[in-house]
Protein backbone atom coordinates (compact mmCIF):
# COMPACT_ATOMS: atom_id res chain seq x y z
CA UNK A 1 0.00 0.00 0.00
CA UNK A 2 1.20 3.55 -0.71
CA UNK A 3 1.76 6.06 2.07
CA UNK A 4 -1.47 6.78 3.87
CA UNK A 5 -3.08 10.12 3.10
CA UNK A 6 -5.53 9.99 6.01
CA UNK A 7 -3.22 12.06 8.18
CA UNK A 8 -3.18 14.79 5.54
CA UNK A 9 -6.90 14.84 4.91
CA UNK A 10 -9.04 13.93 7.95
CA UNK A 11 -12.66 14.85 7.28
CA UNK A 12 -14.78 15.31 10.38
CA UNK A 13 -18.46 14.79 11.11
CA UNK A 14 -19.52 16.71 14.21
CA UNK A 15 -22.55 15.45 16.14
CA UNK A 16 -24.00 17.22 19.15
CA UNK A 17 -25.55 14.71 21.59
CA UNK A 18 -26.97 16.22 24.80
CA UNK A 19 -24.32 18.90 24.94
CA UNK A 20 -24.78 22.24 26.73
CA UNK A 21 -23.16 23.69 23.54
CA UNK A 22 -19.99 24.69 25.40
CA UNK A 23 -17.94 22.00 23.60
CA UNK A 24 -19.71 22.71 20.28
CA UNK A 25 -18.60 26.31 20.43
CA UNK A 26 -15.05 25.17 21.11
CA UNK A 27 -15.24 22.70 18.17
CA UNK A 28 -16.34 25.51 15.87
CA UNK A 29 -13.62 27.74 17.35
CA UNK A 30 -11.11 25.28 15.85
CA UNK A 31 -12.28 26.36 12.37
CA UNK A 32 -11.88 30.08 13.03
CA UNK A 33 -8.80 32.12 11.98
CA UNK A 34 -7.21 31.74 15.45
CA UNK A 35 -6.88 27.91 15.22
CA UNK A 36 -7.66 27.29 11.51
CA UNK A 37 -7.60 23.47 11.44
CA UNK A 38 -8.00 23.56 7.65
CA UNK A 39 -4.21 24.15 7.70
CA UNK A 40 -3.96 20.41 8.38
CA UNK A 41 -6.49 19.44 5.72
CA UNK A 42 -9.32 19.05 8.22
CA UNK A 43 -12.76 19.57 6.71
CA UNK A 44 -15.96 19.75 8.77
CA UNK A 45 -18.10 17.80 6.28
CA UNK A 46 -21.55 17.41 7.85
CA UNK A 47 -21.99 14.25 5.75
CA UNK A 48 -21.31 10.80 7.33
CA UNK A 49 -20.56 9.24 3.92
CA UNK A 50 -17.64 11.63 3.41
CA UNK A 51 -16.33 11.55 6.98
CA UNK A 52 -13.32 9.77 8.52
CA UNK A 53 -13.75 10.96 12.10
CA UNK A 54 -17.01 11.10 14.06
CA UNK A 55 -16.57 13.84 16.65
CA UNK A 56 -19.28 13.71 19.30
CA UNK A 57 -19.94 16.31 21.98
CA UNK A 58 -22.40 15.77 24.82
CA UNK A 59 -23.73 12.57 26.35
CA UNK A 60 -26.08 9.95 24.94
CA UNK A 61 -29.77 10.26 25.77
CA UNK A 62 -32.70 7.95 25.03
CA UNK A 63 -33.63 9.84 21.87
CA UNK A 64 -30.26 9.99 20.11
CA UNK A 65 -29.00 6.41 20.57
CA UNK A 66 -30.28 5.39 17.14
CA UNK A 67 -29.07 8.59 15.50
CA UNK A 68 -25.48 8.13 16.72
CA UNK A 69 -25.47 4.46 15.72
CA UNK A 70 -26.96 5.29 12.33
CA UNK A 71 -24.35 8.00 11.65
CA UNK A 72 -21.59 5.60 12.70
CA UNK A 73 -22.89 2.84 10.39
CA UNK A 74 -23.18 5.27 7.46
CA UNK A 75 -19.48 6.17 7.65
CA UNK A 76 -17.27 4.15 5.26
CA UNK A 77 -14.21 2.35 6.71
CA UNK A 78 -11.71 3.15 8.10
CA UNK A 79 -13.38 5.39 10.69
CA UNK A 80 -12.78 6.50 14.27
CA UNK A 81 -14.87 8.11 16.98
CA UNK A 82 -13.57 10.99 19.12
CA UNK A 83 -15.57 11.81 22.27
CA UNK A 84 -15.09 15.49 23.10
CA UNK A 85 -15.72 16.80 26.62
CA UNK A 86 -16.64 15.32 29.97
CA UNK A 87 -20.24 14.53 28.91
CA UNK A 88 -19.21 12.63 25.78
CA UNK A 89 -16.57 10.72 27.77
CA UNK A 90 -18.70 9.66 30.75
CA UNK A 91 -22.01 11.52 30.82
CA UNK A 92 -20.43 14.34 32.85
CA UNK A 93 -22.58 16.21 35.34
CA UNK A 94 -25.69 14.86 33.55
CA UNK A 95 -24.64 11.21 34.09
CA UNK A 96 -27.27 10.55 36.76
CA UNK A 97 -30.12 12.31 34.93
CA UNK A 98 -33.16 10.09 34.19
CA UNK A 99 -32.84 10.35 30.37
CA UNK A 100 -29.05 9.98 30.09
CA UNK A 101 -27.38 6.69 29.10
CA UNK A 102 -23.83 7.90 29.79
CA UNK A 103 -20.82 8.49 27.54
CA UNK A 104 -20.71 7.86 23.78
CA UNK A 105 -18.93 4.53 24.39
CA UNK A 106 -22.28 3.15 25.61
CA UNK A 107 -23.54 3.01 22.00
CA UNK A 108 -20.56 3.12 19.58
CA UNK A 109 -16.88 2.15 20.06
CA UNK A 110 -14.87 5.25 21.03
CA UNK A 111 -11.19 5.52 20.02
CA UNK A 112 -10.17 8.81 21.62
CA UNK A 113 -11.42 10.53 24.77
CA UNK A 114 -10.87 14.30 25.04
CA UNK A 115 -11.46 15.51 28.61
CA UNK A 116 -12.50 18.99 29.67
CA UNK A 117 -15.60 21.03 30.52
CA UNK A 118 -15.62 22.58 28.05
CA UNK A 119 -12.78 20.91 26.15
CA UNK A 120 -10.23 23.52 24.98
CA UNK A 121 -9.70 23.93 21.21
CA UNK A 122 -6.05 22.88 21.70
CA UNK A 123 -7.10 19.61 23.32
CA UNK A 124 -9.76 19.00 20.63
CA UNK A 125 -7.10 19.39 17.93
CA UNK A 126 -4.84 17.09 19.97
CA UNK A 127 -7.69 14.56 20.15
CA UNK A 128 -8.20 14.70 16.37
CA UNK A 129 -4.45 14.09 15.87
CA UNK A 130 -4.70 11.02 18.14
CA UNK A 131 -7.77 10.01 16.13
CA UNK A 132 -5.72 10.17 12.93
CA UNK A 133 -3.17 7.78 14.50
CA UNK A 134 -6.00 5.38 15.38
CA UNK A 135 -7.36 5.74 11.82
CA UNK A 136 -3.94 4.79 10.49
CA UNK A 137 -3.80 1.67 12.69
CA UNK A 138 -7.25 0.58 11.50
CA UNK A 139 -6.26 1.08 7.87
CA UNK A 140 -3.15 -1.08 8.32
CA UNK A 141 -5.19 -3.79 10.02
CA UNK A 142 -7.75 -3.91 7.21
CA UNK A 143 -5.13 -3.72 4.40
CA UNK B 1 2.95 18.39 -32.70
CA UNK B 2 -0.11 16.71 -34.17
CA UNK B 3 -3.63 17.29 -32.75
CA UNK B 4 -3.81 13.77 -31.27
CA UNK B 5 -0.77 14.55 -29.10
CA UNK B 6 -2.48 17.74 -27.87
CA UNK B 7 -5.55 15.68 -26.96
CA UNK B 8 -3.47 13.15 -25.00
CA UNK B 9 -1.58 16.01 -23.35
CA UNK B 10 -4.90 17.41 -22.10
CA UNK B 11 -5.85 14.07 -20.52
CA UNK B 12 -2.56 14.03 -18.56
CA UNK B 13 -1.99 17.72 -17.79
CA UNK B 14 -5.58 18.92 -17.16
CA UNK B 15 -6.03 17.09 -13.80
CA UNK B 16 -2.72 18.50 -12.55
CA UNK B 17 -3.78 21.99 -13.67
CA UNK B 18 -7.29 21.61 -12.20
CA UNK B 19 -6.01 20.18 -8.91
CA UNK B 20 -3.46 22.97 -8.45
CA UNK B 21 -6.16 25.52 -9.31
CA UNK B 22 -8.41 24.01 -6.63
CA UNK B 23 -5.48 24.22 -4.18
CA UNK B 24 -4.87 27.88 -4.99
CA UNK B 25 -8.62 28.48 -4.72
CA UNK B 26 -8.72 27.06 -1.17
CA UNK B 27 -5.68 29.10 -0.07
CA UNK B 28 -7.05 32.35 -1.57
CA UNK B 29 -10.49 31.68 -0.01
CA UNK B 30 -8.85 31.07 3.38
CA UNK B 31 -6.82 34.28 3.12
CA UNK B 32 -9.99 36.21 2.28
CA UNK B 33 -11.44 34.84 5.54
CA UNK B 34 -8.34 35.77 7.55
CA UNK B 35 -7.03 32.18 7.73
CA UNK B 36 -3.83 30.55 6.48
CA UNK B 37 -5.59 27.72 4.66
CA UNK B 38 -4.50 24.23 3.60
CA UNK B 39 -1.32 23.29 1.67
CA UNK B 40 -1.32 23.88 -2.10
CA UNK B 41 -1.47 20.13 -2.79
CA UNK B 42 -4.47 19.57 -0.46
CA UNK B 43 -6.90 18.61 -3.31
CA UNK B 44 -4.49 15.83 -4.35
CA UNK B 45 -4.21 14.59 -0.74
CA UNK B 46 -8.01 14.56 -0.51
CA UNK B 47 -8.52 12.60 -3.73
CA UNK B 48 -5.66 10.22 -2.83
CA UNK B 49 -7.26 9.56 0.54
CA UNK B 50 -10.68 8.98 -1.04
CA UNK B 51 -9.12 6.20 -3.16
CA UNK B 52 -7.81 4.57 0.06
CA UNK B 53 -11.24 4.70 1.67
CA UNK B 54 -14.11 2.25 1.36
CA UNK B 55 -16.47 3.05 -1.52
CA UNK B 56 -20.03 2.17 -0.49
CA UNK B 57 -21.82 1.02 -3.62
CA UNK B 58 -25.38 2.19 -3.14
CA UNK B 59 -26.48 0.57 -6.41
CA UNK B 60 -24.68 -0.97 -9.40
CA UNK B 61 -25.10 2.00 -11.78
CA UNK B 62 -23.48 4.81 -9.78
CA UNK B 63 -19.87 3.83 -10.42
CA UNK B 64 -20.19 3.28 -14.22
CA UNK B 65 -22.07 6.58 -14.54
CA UNK B 66 -19.43 8.45 -12.54
CA UNK B 67 -16.68 6.86 -14.64
CA UNK B 68 -18.66 8.14 -17.63
CA UNK B 69 -18.74 11.57 -16.00
CA UNK B 70 -14.93 11.71 -15.70
CA UNK B 71 -14.44 10.01 -19.05
CA UNK B 72 -16.69 12.33 -21.07
CA UNK B 73 -15.31 15.39 -19.29
CA UNK B 74 -11.75 14.32 -20.18
CA UNK B 75 -12.91 13.42 -23.69
CA UNK B 76 -14.53 16.84 -24.18
CA UNK B 77 -11.21 18.57 -23.49
CA UNK B 78 -9.14 16.02 -25.38
CA UNK B 79 -11.41 16.23 -28.44
CA UNK B 80 -11.38 20.05 -28.31
CA UNK B 81 -7.60 20.21 -28.32
CA UNK B 82 -7.43 17.21 -30.65
CA UNK B 83 -9.11 19.16 -33.44
CA UNK B 84 -12.75 18.06 -33.27
CA UNK B 85 -15.55 20.40 -34.26
CA UNK B 86 -16.19 22.81 -31.34
CA UNK B 87 -20.00 22.48 -31.48
CA UNK B 88 -19.55 18.74 -30.91
CA UNK B 89 -17.55 19.56 -27.75
CA UNK B 90 -20.57 21.36 -26.28
CA UNK B 91 -22.59 18.14 -26.59
CA UNK B 92 -19.88 15.92 -25.07
CA UNK B 93 -19.59 18.47 -22.25
CA UNK B 94 -23.36 18.27 -21.67
CA UNK B 95 -23.25 14.46 -21.79
CA UNK B 96 -20.59 14.43 -19.05
CA UNK B 97 -22.80 16.64 -16.88
CA UNK B 98 -25.80 14.41 -17.58
CA UNK B 99 -23.88 11.33 -16.33
CA UNK B 100 -23.45 13.04 -12.94
CA UNK B 101 -27.17 13.92 -12.80
CA UNK B 102 -28.13 10.31 -13.58
CA UNK B 103 -25.69 8.94 -10.98
CA UNK B 104 -27.00 11.28 -8.26
CA UNK B 105 -30.63 10.71 -9.27
CA UNK B 106 -30.31 6.91 -9.17
CA UNK B 107 -29.81 6.69 -5.39
CA UNK B 108 -32.43 6.73 -2.63
CA UNK B 109 -31.06 9.69 -0.67
CA UNK B 110 -33.51 12.60 -0.92
CA UNK B 111 -30.59 15.05 -0.62
CA UNK B 112 -28.85 13.50 -3.58
CA UNK B 113 -32.06 13.36 -5.60
CA UNK B 114 -32.91 17.00 -4.87
CA UNK B 115 -29.32 17.85 -5.84
CA UNK B 116 -29.80 16.01 -9.15
CA UNK B 117 -32.99 17.95 -9.86
CA UNK B 118 -31.25 21.24 -9.15
CA UNK B 119 -28.31 20.22 -11.34
CA UNK B 120 -30.79 19.67 -14.19
CA UNK B 121 -32.05 23.22 -13.61
CA UNK B 122 -28.54 24.68 -13.81
CA UNK B 123 -27.85 22.59 -16.94
CA UNK B 124 -31.03 24.03 -18.42
CA UNK B 125 -29.67 27.47 -17.57
CA UNK B 126 -26.11 26.99 -18.80
CA UNK B 127 -25.98 24.47 -21.66
CA UNK B 128 -27.83 26.54 -24.30
CA UNK B 129 -25.28 29.27 -23.67
CA UNK B 130 -22.28 27.02 -24.37
CA UNK B 131 -23.73 25.97 -27.72
CA UNK B 132 -24.47 29.63 -28.58
CA UNK B 133 -21.02 30.72 -27.43
CA UNK B 134 -19.13 28.12 -29.45
CA UNK B 135 -21.34 28.75 -32.49
CA UNK B 136 -20.67 32.49 -32.25
CA UNK B 137 -16.91 31.93 -31.92
CA UNK B 138 -16.93 29.60 -34.94
CA UNK B 139 -19.00 32.14 -36.90
CA UNK B 140 -16.78 35.18 -36.30
CA UNK B 141 -13.52 33.31 -36.91
CA UNK B 142 -14.88 31.19 -39.81
CA UNK B 143 -13.15 28.24 -38.13
CA UNK B 144 -14.62 25.11 -36.57
CA UNK B 145 -11.74 23.73 -34.51
CA UNK B 146 -9.66 24.89 -31.53
CA UNK B 147 -6.50 25.26 -33.62
CA UNK B 148 -8.51 27.01 -36.34
CA UNK B 149 -9.80 29.64 -33.91
CA UNK B 150 -6.28 30.19 -32.51
CA UNK B 151 -4.94 30.62 -36.05
CA UNK B 152 -7.68 33.06 -37.05
CA UNK B 153 -6.64 36.72 -37.49
CA UNK B 154 -9.96 37.80 -35.93
CA UNK B 155 -9.64 38.84 -32.25
CA UNK B 156 -12.59 36.99 -30.72
CA UNK B 157 -12.82 38.96 -27.44
CA UNK B 158 -13.05 42.24 -29.38
CA UNK B 159 -15.79 40.85 -31.64
CA UNK B 160 -17.71 39.08 -28.86
CA UNK B 161 -17.26 41.10 -25.63
CA UNK B 162 -20.90 40.49 -24.66
CA UNK B 163 -20.48 36.73 -25.04
CA UNK B 164 -17.34 36.88 -22.89
CA UNK B 165 -19.26 38.68 -20.12
CA UNK B 166 -22.04 36.11 -20.32
CA UNK B 167 -19.40 33.35 -20.16
CA UNK B 168 -18.04 34.79 -16.89
CA UNK B 169 -21.59 34.68 -15.52
CA UNK B 170 -22.19 31.07 -16.57
CA UNK B 171 -18.71 30.00 -15.37
CA UNK B 172 -19.92 30.70 -11.80
CA UNK B 173 -22.40 27.85 -12.29
CA UNK B 174 -19.85 25.50 -13.84
CA UNK B 175 -17.21 26.18 -11.19
CA UNK B 176 -19.87 25.51 -8.51
CA UNK B 177 -19.38 28.88 -6.89
CA UNK B 178 -21.82 30.75 -4.69
CA UNK B 179 -24.46 32.17 -5.36
CA UNK B 180 -25.02 29.48 -8.01
CA UNK B 181 -23.81 26.37 -6.12
CA UNK B 182 -27.36 25.16 -5.57
CA UNK B 183 -26.87 21.49 -6.54
CA UNK B 184 -23.74 20.72 -4.54
CA UNK B 185 -21.04 22.64 -2.79
CA UNK B 186 -17.48 22.33 -1.59
CA UNK B 187 -18.60 23.94 1.62
CA UNK B 188 -20.37 21.83 4.24
CA UNK B 189 -23.68 22.45 5.96
CA UNK B 190 -25.76 23.56 3.08
CA UNK B 191 -29.45 22.76 3.20
CA UNK B 192 -28.91 19.63 1.04
CA UNK B 193 -25.95 18.19 3.05
CA UNK B 194 -23.72 17.80 -0.03
CA UNK B 195 -26.49 17.66 -2.64
CA UNK B 196 -25.41 15.64 -5.68
CA UNK B 197 -22.52 13.95 -3.87
CA UNK B 198 -24.34 13.15 -0.61
CA UNK B 199 -24.40 9.41 -1.26
CA UNK B 200 -20.98 9.08 -2.90
CA UNK B 201 -18.13 7.83 -0.75
CA UNK B 202 -14.50 6.86 -1.30
CA UNK B 203 -13.36 6.69 -4.91
CA UNK B 204 -16.87 7.55 -6.18
CA UNK B 205 -16.44 11.03 -4.71
CA UNK B 206 -12.88 11.13 -6.04
CA UNK B 207 -14.23 10.64 -9.61
CA UNK B 208 -16.51 13.67 -9.18
CA UNK B 209 -13.58 15.74 -7.92
CA UNK B 210 -11.35 14.68 -10.82
CA UNK B 211 -14.08 15.44 -13.33
CA UNK B 212 -14.25 18.91 -11.82
CA UNK B 213 -10.51 19.34 -12.43
CA UNK B 214 -11.02 18.45 -16.11
CA UNK B 215 -13.98 20.82 -16.23
CA UNK B 216 -11.89 23.70 -14.84
CA UNK B 217 -9.20 23.05 -17.45
CA UNK B 218 -11.81 22.97 -20.23
CA UNK B 219 -13.28 26.28 -19.02
CA UNK B 220 -9.73 27.70 -19.10
CA UNK B 221 -9.43 26.48 -22.71
CA UNK B 222 -12.70 28.29 -23.53
CA UNK B 223 -11.28 31.54 -22.11
CA UNK B 224 -8.18 31.06 -24.28
CA UNK B 225 -10.53 30.81 -27.31
CA UNK B 226 -11.68 34.37 -26.60
CA UNK B 227 -8.09 35.65 -26.45
CA UNK B 228 -7.05 33.70 -29.53
CA UNK B 229 -4.27 36.09 -30.58
CA UNK B 230 -2.17 35.33 -27.47
CA UNK B 231 -2.38 32.18 -25.34
CA UNK B 232 -0.52 33.74 -22.34
CA UNK B 233 -3.02 36.63 -22.40
CA UNK B 234 -5.84 34.06 -22.38
CA UNK B 235 -4.31 32.31 -19.35
CA UNK B 236 -3.91 35.67 -17.59
CA UNK B 237 -7.56 36.49 -18.35
CA UNK B 238 -8.58 33.12 -16.90
CA UNK B 239 -6.54 33.81 -13.74
CA UNK B 240 -8.25 37.20 -13.30
CA UNK B 241 -11.70 35.70 -14.00
CA UNK B 242 -11.06 32.89 -11.51
CA UNK B 243 -9.95 35.41 -8.86
CA UNK B 244 -13.22 37.27 -9.37
CA UNK B 245 -15.16 34.00 -9.05
CA UNK B 246 -13.46 33.28 -5.69
CA UNK B 247 -14.28 36.80 -4.51
CA UNK B 248 -17.94 36.41 -5.53
CA UNK B 249 -17.99 32.95 -3.90
CA UNK B 250 -16.83 34.41 -0.59
CA UNK B 251 -19.08 37.45 -0.62
CA UNK B 252 -22.49 36.14 -1.68
CA UNK B 253 -24.99 33.70 -0.25
CA UNK B 254 -26.65 30.88 -2.19
CA UNK B 255 -29.51 31.89 -4.52
CA UNK B 256 -32.77 30.05 -5.09
CA UNK B 257 -33.02 27.99 -8.27
CA UNK B 258 -35.63 30.30 -9.82
CA UNK B 259 -33.22 33.23 -9.58
CA UNK B 260 -30.37 31.15 -11.03
CA UNK B 261 -32.43 30.07 -14.03
CA UNK B 262 -34.00 33.47 -14.76
CA UNK B 263 -30.85 35.53 -14.25
CA UNK B 264 -28.74 33.18 -16.36
CA UNK B 265 -31.21 33.20 -19.23
CA UNK B 266 -31.65 36.97 -18.97
CA UNK B 267 -27.90 37.66 -18.94
CA UNK B 268 -27.01 35.16 -21.66
CA UNK B 269 -29.88 36.26 -23.92
CA UNK B 270 -29.17 39.94 -23.38
CA UNK B 271 -25.39 39.82 -23.79
CA UNK B 272 -24.99 36.91 -26.21
CA UNK B 273 -28.07 37.71 -28.30
CA UNK B 274 -27.30 41.44 -28.23
CA UNK B 275 -23.71 40.85 -29.24
CA UNK B 276 -24.61 38.54 -32.13
CA UNK B 277 -27.40 40.91 -33.24
CA UNK B 278 -25.00 43.87 -33.19
CA UNK B 279 -22.52 41.97 -35.37
CA UNK B 280 -25.35 41.06 -37.76
CA UNK B 281 -26.47 44.71 -38.00
CA UNK B 282 -22.88 45.81 -38.56
CA UNK B 283 -22.80 43.34 -41.42
CA UNK B 284 -20.02 41.03 -40.16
Amino acid sequence: MPMSLFKRSPWILHYDGSSCNGCDIEVLACLTPLYDVERFGVVNTGNPKHADILLVTGSVNERNIEIIQNLYRQMPDPKVVVAVGACACSGGIFARAYNIQGGIDQVVPVDVYVPGCAARPESIIDGVVSGIAALEQKRKRSA
Amino acid sequence: MNPLAYGLLFVVVAPIFGGLLAGVDRIVSARMQGRIGPPLLQPFYDVGKLFQKEARQVNPVVEPLLLGHVGFMAAAGALALGGTDLIFIAFVFALAALCLVLAAGSVNSPYSFAGAERELVVLLASEPFFILMLAAICKVTSASTFAGVLASPVMVALELPGVLLAFLFVATIKLRKSPFDISTSHHPHQELVNGLTSDMSGRLLAYVEMAHWYESALLCAFVVLFFNWSVPLGLLAFAIAYGLEVLVDNSTSRAKWQLVLRSTWAVTLLFTGGNVLALFLLGR
